[in-house]
């Protein structure tokens, strides 16, 4: 770990004239996997300003029905908040499939969509990585990728999003409102984050002078018919092989509306329109299931160790999708696979 | 007998649950030095330049040591000797500016703070010369050579399988694993007047270790001492004495000063760890399941520099009678440091295969997997047919399977179901060595009726203290709150390492024996006194219970200990005596279990979970039904590990572990281990020792990963026999 | 965005000493003050400065949990915290879990159960369970195993800790 600098932000539009001055600079709340790749000398920020100060910590009802949940409320504190349960069970759910308590405990709302792939190779500076050092090469396409990306990979990274609450997220079509220099502004989700292609070094849309202030739910929660299912290699505390959220809203047997995003397979949570226009209209049966799961993985590409997600994904989605039709959601506590 | 065979609590329960336990990196000095290590990046070659200028340019930082300037070493192999080196040239740390395997550690940070050292680490600057390394065992089996005959051959195994009626032949892979005890690998070294020092350190061997120290640096026993009073886990890691060890001292020399070097995770996987191996099994047997012949083969990795081989094989043929046997151990060399001892280390992973060949066997024979164990039972040891001190695997099996419900499985493979899960039970069995060796002690007993046990053993959490305190107590006849235990210090009575499940048996005998010696004075005291109840009695004639000395044949003669020391002036009695067990010829001394598990896997997504499992041991007198009960049931837990989770992931082109962290090394967490019971079956034994004891240390985890693997082919009719079985392994 | 901590932004000239900065900590019910460089975990600092050694480090990164220390009574991983982002915060180690030497009835739980074997996790584990009762979140089995999944126990002594806190949730239960 760098010898860096500390600095407090009073309120948002210090921590954007901080944040400004600063290239060098980067923020902290939680600091779970900040602190952790500092540790490694993957991070090396000079600066670190801490925002956990910032009146960011509420949870608010909007006017058009929705949720604005601020960006420094922990995640623990978001999967457990009582509208959240009710109403956006899927977030609660996928909230806690990841990591432990603990980390939940500290891990801010915003900081979760900033963490970065836990690609073997990005950890570990002894050895090129295109998204630590561009240009250097990527290790993992010819390297150990069991853990690593079959969807929109580049030849210059296959690294994937570790997150589980941006799955979820990505399928609720969650809106981040974020605040910069020029004022404040609003990314859809499925725009936050980036595809590698040839700068893998940039994971999101954010500019270096912008700050995650809230994150915004449309009213629609899926509430009756959803499930977030995520396997791994062991059964708690590890990350995504691969991860489905499913949201269904079913009408006499149909799928009215329908959200599908995957987790584990690719540097942001994936999604396809496409595959969702697949299910709506149809019965909520495996057929429709299908054609919805072929869709999606169309375009997937194995590496030496993980065309094995692909197969996986495909039985996930299927699993997932009965899980939410027929109102069984995967309960994380329980290991059997309902 | 009061304390034995009891489930006494731990004695150590209080200092470890209110973290008063002190663990070696956690002793202090007014003039603390902090060290970092700064660890290579390429397998093999030589350090052609290292600069350590930036890094000495960091406020705070006093030294930076390399092979240049570290203090002076020993030239030769045997100054770098310890009790458990293996054949070969042990590792030198900072020695010389050679590259022998990746994260070979090359450069020592010392500075006043520890986040001071950990950055200035990150600037030493190195350029190497390196060389073309291999690390991946696959590619190197063909230049496998063979290291040991680990037992006769007998018969002629080629022609029993050439005229057998059923024959079963596969190859097994066990990767690299590593023990990831939880606590990081860690030496405080405090330096006194006139360069006396005093090591902290993270060991099963605080003997070993002042040895090797000594050797190393050519100074005197008088000294060294080194002390581990706990051990925050260590299943082998702490046999040998580890290099953080090395460096401390070498910077504590340079410097004259106090250093605590801690290793970070991912330089624990520089250290030790149990080698790939590769297992070929091949069973004969007739229609009716008695065997004709079994023939092993293991080969494994070791370093370049050290010859580390352990007795993968021979188990086969040990456990199951068969007139033909043949083994092999051939070992590959790579640029890897050397693996060492592992829990229950050669039978872990030879039995997984033996086990899993077994059932292999038991479904071409269609014979339920215990009944072909039980056709093909052996009363004797067959590799030196010789008859055991005691034996009850029969007993394991039965109350084993009556535990578990076995009875009710069905043998087709996907017969059984819950829901969307498959249910698949397998079975295996276990078998250890009862190994014991000699082993200091040292009773002082005062007048209040109050002793102090000490030998220079370990408790690495197995439960040393608990079981000192408890045989003492019982020897002495003393309340166990009247016996302090020490041990963990190289000025204690000699012991060797603590590991391969000797200790229990070892330092319980020593106990005894100076207890007898005590006894034998107590009762010289007692009849020194007038009118003395226990005139004209031998020492053979009187046992210590409740504080006084008792004649056997009638409890009322007897005297208070505390009357028959203060009657003879005498204030506290000491003995000292290394106790070694009589040479025995004429038996095999070994442990066994019986391993039961149930498996539910999701038919459709692959996902495993062990549900159940039931051990069966039978390990001759359990001194601690409590704290051996948890032995074995952390061992069957590593059992689920090793068969599911557990790979040390080396990219062969860096021949670099790239998974050398605890989020990406999986071991099995409190979600992946359900129920376990444990059942200790009676085993009297008056041979193997007076006692009847033979230790639990390793016996709890053989066979577990092949009743889990077996279980996992019993529920989806998929067999995979290279570890861990997961998810991508089933559905692929 | 670009990113900030990219290894070509390094300024090797940062070679002084930090500048510390002073902090105040309620480390089980007793106001410490103490000048803590930035880089400072909250883990370090209750080790190496206030020599408070029952809270361990496992791993350093957050993988294994026994660093967990309540914070404002929420458990946390202490090794991925820092001192100075914690000024004012109250603090519980497993040194302040027992008071007037009586032991808490988790300490005692997991000595009845033998709910450790080598001892460095459990510190880690009891303050994690004390986090777990306090959220009142896990009432089964099968919930006190996933909410205890952030606690690694080498010596696998997991179903030992499972019932451990039963009989502390039964004992406290029934107190309250």
């Amino acid at each position: 770990m760098i010898n860096f600098e500390y600095a407090r932000a009073r309120d948002v539009a210090d921590a954007v004239r901080q944040i400004s001055a600063d290239p060098a600079a980067t923020f902290i709340a939680g600091g779970t996997n900040l602190i952790d790749l500092m540790k490694y000398d993957v991070a090396r920020p000079m600066r670190l300003i801490d925002i956990t100060h910032l009146a960011l910590k509420t949870v608010e009802e909007t006017a058009n029905g929705g949720l604005r949940i601020g960006a420094l409320v922990p995640n623990s504190d978001l999967a457990y908040h009582p509208v959240v349960e009710k109403r956006y069970p899927l977030l609660s759910s996928a909230i806690l499939a990841g990591a432990s308590q603990q980390l939940r405990n500290m891990a801010s709302t915003g900081g979760n969509l900033m963490q970065r792939t836990r690609c073997f190779y990005f950890y570990d500076v002894a050895t090129p990585c295109n998204k630590r050092e561009p240009g250097s090469g990527c290790s993992a396409i010819n390297g150990i990728n069991r853990i690593n990306a079959i969807l929109g990979t580049s030849e210059a990274c296959i690294a994937t999003h570790p997150s589980d609450m941006c799955v979820a997220l990505a399928a609720l079509e969650a809106k981040v409102h974020v605040a910069g220099p020029a004022g404040e502004r609003a990314i859809a989700f499925a725009e936050f984050h980036r595809l590698p292609g040839d700068r893998p070094e940039v994971d999101t849309n954010l500019k270096a002078d912008e700050i995650i202030t809230a994150i915004e739910l449309p009213a629609r929660g899926f509430a009756a018919n959803y499930s977030y299912l995520k396997i791994r290699d062991r059964l708690s505390y590890a990350f995504a092989l691969v991860s489905v959220a499913a949201a269904l809203e079913l009408e006499g047997g149909r799928i009215k509306e329908a959200r599908l995003a995957l987790g584990g397979v690719a540097h942001k949570p994936w999604r396809n329109a496409e595959a969702e226009a697949a299910l709506r209209g149809q019965p909520a049966k495996s057929d429709a299931f299908a054609r919805a799961a072929e869709i999606l993985l169309r375009d997937a590409k194995g590496f030496a160790h993980n065309a094995f997600k692909i197969d996986l994904a495909r039985r996930a989605i299927l699993r997932t999708l009965a899980q939410a039709a027929n109102a069984t959601p995967q309960i994380q506590s329980s290991k059997k696979i309902r | 007998m009061t304390y034995i065979g009891t489930p006494t609590p731990r004695v150590d329960g209080r200092a470890k649950v209110t973290g008063s336990a002190q663990y070696a990196g956690e002793f202090t000095a007014p003039d603390l030095v902090y060290g970092s290590v700064v660890t290579s990046t390429i397998a093999k070659g030589r350090i052609a330049r290292i600069d350590a200028s930036q890094a000495l340019a960091v406020e705070g930082v006093l030294d930076v040591l390399t092979h240049e300037n570290r203090p002076k070493m020993a030239s030769g192999d045997k100054g770098y000797n310890d009790e458990v080196a293996p054949t070969g040239s042990p590792f030198r740390p900072l020695f010389d500016d050679k590259i022998k395997f990746n994260g070979q550690p090359i450069a020592l940070v010392l500075a006043e703070e520890w986040e001071i050292s950990r950055f200035a680490a990150t600037l030493v600057q190195v350029d190497y010369d390196a060389e073309t390394h291999s690390t991946d065992l696959h590619t190197r089996i063909d230049k496998a050579y063979m290291v040991e005959k680990p037992d006769k051959p007998r018969g002629n195994a080629a022609k029993a399988h050439a005229a057998a009626a059923v024959r079963h032949e596969a190859e097994y892979y066990i990767p690299i694993e590593h023990h990831n005890p939880m606590e990081l690998f860690a030496s405080t070294v405090t330096w006194n007047d006139g360069g006396k020092l005093t090591v902290f350190d993270k060991t099963q061997g605080v003997q070993n270790v002042q040895r090797y120290i000594c050797g190393i640096f050519g100074l005197k026993p008088d000294d060294v001492r080194v002390m581990s009073p706990f051990v925050g886990g260590a299943f082998g890691s702490g046999l040998r004495p580890q290099y953080q060890v090395v460096l401390a001292v070498q910077g504590a020399l340079q410097l004259k000063r106090a250093v605590r070097l801690v290793l970070t995770r991912d330089q624990m996987y520089g250290l030790g760890y149990r080698p790939a191996t590769i297992e070929r099994v091949a069973i004969a047997a007739r229609n009716d399941g008695t065997l004709d012949a079994i023939t092993h083969e293991a080969i494994a990795m070791t370093s370049q520099y050290e010859e580390f081989s352990r007795n993968d094989t021979s188990w086969s043929a040990l456990l199951y009678k068969s007139a033909n046997a043949k083994y092999e151990h051939k070992l590959a060399r790579l640029d890897v440091p050397t693996p060492s001892d592992m829990r229950a280390p050669g039978a872990a992973t030879g039995v997984y295969a033996l086990e899993c060949a077994m059932d292999e066997l038991a479904v071409a024979l269609k014979l339920d997997p215990v009944e072909l164990r039980l056709r093909c039972y052996s009363d004797r040891d067959q590799n030196n047919d010789l008859p055991y001190t005691s034996k009850q695997l029969k007993e394991c099996y039965r109350k084993g399977a009556e535990a578990f419900g076995w009875a009710k499985r069905t043998p087709e493979p996907r017969s059984m179901r819950d829901g969307t899960d498959l249910v698949g039970w397998g079975m295996a069995t276990g078998v250890w060595e009862a190994l014991q060796m000699p082993m200091g002690n040292r009773i002082v007993l005062t007048a209040n009726g109050h002793a102090e046990v000490s030998c220079a053993t370990s408790d690495i959490g197995t439960g040393t203290y608990t079981i000192m305190a408890q045989v003492a107590s019982d020897a002495l006849g003393l309340p166990i709150d009247n016996v302090t235990v020490k041990l963990g210090d190289s000025s204690l009575p000699h012991s060797q390492v603590e590991g391969g499940s000797w200790t229990a048996a070892s330092v319980a005998y020593a106990i005894t024996t100076t207890a007898d010696e005590i006894r034998r004075e107590l009762l010289a005291l007692a009849q020194k006194m007038p009118g003395s109840p226990l005139a004209g009695l031998k020492h053979d004639d009187v046992v210590l219970s409740d504080g006084m000395i008792v004649a056997k044949a009638a409890a009322s003669r007897s005297v208070p200990l505390a009357d028959a020391m203060r009657h003879g002036g005498v204030e506290r009695i000491e003995r000292e005596k290394l106790s070694e067990f009589k040479e025995d010829n004429k038996h095999a001394r070994n442990t066994h279990s019986a391993i039961f598990v149930e498996v539910k896997v999701d038919e459709q997504l692959g996902v495993i979970r062990v549900t159940r499992a039931v051990n069966a041991v039978a390990a001759g007198r359990i001194i601690n039904t409590k704290t051996a009960a948890s032995q074995i049931m952390g061992s069957v837990v590593w059992g689920i590990g090793m068969a599911l989770h557990e790979e040390t992931l080396v990219d062969h082109a860096f021949g670099r572990v790239m998974n050398a962290n605890i989020a990406e090394y999986h071991v099995p967490v409190n979600a992946d281990v359900h129920d376990i019971k444990v059942i200790f079956v009676e085993e009297p034994d008056s041979t193997v020792n007076p006692l009847g004891i033979k230790g639990v240390g390793e016996i709890g985890i053989v066979g577990v990963a092949a009743a889990v693997a077996n279980a996992v082919y019993h529920a989806t009719g998929k067999r995979v026999r290279d570890l861990p079985i997961t998810i991508d392994k089933i559905l692929g | 965005m670009d990113d900030p901590t990219s290894r070509s932004r390094f300024r090797p000239e940062a070679t002084s000493k930090p500048r510390e900065i002073s902090v105040t900590l309620h480390v089980n019910g007793e106001q410490r003050t103490l000048a803590v460089a930035p880089w400072t975990t909250l883990l370090d600092a209750l080790r190496d400065r206030l020599h408070l050694n029952g809270t361990k480090k496992g791993c350093d990164h957050g993988q294994c949990g026994a660093c967990t220390v309540l914070i404002e009574g929420r458990r946390v991983n202490a090794c991925l915290t820092l001192a100075v982002m914690k000024d004012g915060a109250h603090i519980t180690t497993i040194e302040g879990l027992s008071a007037d030497g009586a032991l808490h009835p988790l300490q005692q739980a997991f000595i009845d159960h033998d709910a450790f074997q080598c001892g460095y996790c459990t510190p880690g584990q009891i303050c994690s369970a004390a986090g777990l009762l306090a959220e009142g979140k896990a009432k089964t089995a099968d919930e006190i195993r996933e909410l205890m999944s952030g606690n690694i126990c080498r010596c696998g002594a997991y179903p030992n800790i499972v019932a451990a806190i039963q009989q502390a949730m039964g004992a406290m239960g029934s107190k309250s």
